[in-house]
């Protein structure tokens, strides 16, 4: 009963996958790709990794813990970068696909933030040319 | 579970994986190469769980047990990932794409 469970997580788990990867690279810009396969593929891996610990239960319960850990991990851990990566990008100035997305208040802050990095650059090497 | 079915699975990552070094290839800007070095780190946790579940050859002297080590492969990989996409998208955000 239980490894029929395990494995119907983890052929989910793969279809969800193999899905945010052809999301990745079908879509048209940088947010959109991030969004898809960032979603897809966290969920879908942490599918597999409870199919996994399900494996373990009854007899390998160090096994049932480590994926239960790795899970949790996971969970936590991707959606954070796939976030500080979209702001990163943002602040950058990649442009948005325009015929799908719309920009929101957050446009003003990203602006400030770029010049204040402009300026940050230009202090900075203004200081050099003076040591020099 | 039977060898067929983690055969599958492996072909199944193996094919998210190519798409995702395409993506590494071709993606058109720095932030696009990262979010897929992201994700192909998450899929490697997937490989990690599908050679855990591989079965050893019955000659072996741990023959029906679980490879549980690679579990430890996957917390450790799934951190430094993590670590290293927070470095490069800081990276990302300190330059300028249009200037």
């Amino acid at each position: 009963m239980l490894e029929t469970i395990a494995c119907w997580l983890f052929g989910i788990g793969l279809a969800f996958d193999v899905l945010g990867c052809i999301g990745l690279v079908r879509l048209p810009d940088v947010y959109n790709r991030a969004q898809a396969s960032t979603k897809c593929v966290t969920l879908g891996t942490a599918m597999l990794l409870v199919a996994t610990a399900l494996f373990g239960v009854g007899g390998n319960w160090a096994m049932f813990v480590k994926a239960i850990i790795c899970a949790l991990f996971l969970l936590l851990t991707s959606p954070v970068g796939a976030h500080a990566i979209c702001r990163g990008a943002y602040i950058s100035g990649v442009p948005l696909a325009r015929e799908v997305s719309v920009e929101d208040a957050f446009v003003d802050r990203a602006r400030t933030i770029r010049a204040e990095h402009r300026k940050q650059a230009a202090d900075i090497q203004e200081a050099e040319r003076e040591k020099t | 579970m039977s060898v067929t079915f983690l055969q599958v699975a492996m072909g199944v990552l193996i094919f998210g994986s190519l798409l995702c070094l395409d993506r590494i290839g071709r993606g058109p800007t720095a932030p696009d190469r990262t979010v897929a070095i992201d994700i192909l780190g998450t899929l490697m946790v997937g490989f990690c769980c599908v050679m855990t579940l591989w079965p050893q050859t019955t000659d072996s002297p741990t023959a029906g047990v679980y490879r549980d080590y690679y579990m430890t492969v996957a917390i450790a990989w799934t951190l430094t990932s993590f670590v290293g996409t927070l470095a490069l998208a800081k990276y990302l955000e300190g330059r300028c794409y249009d200037a």
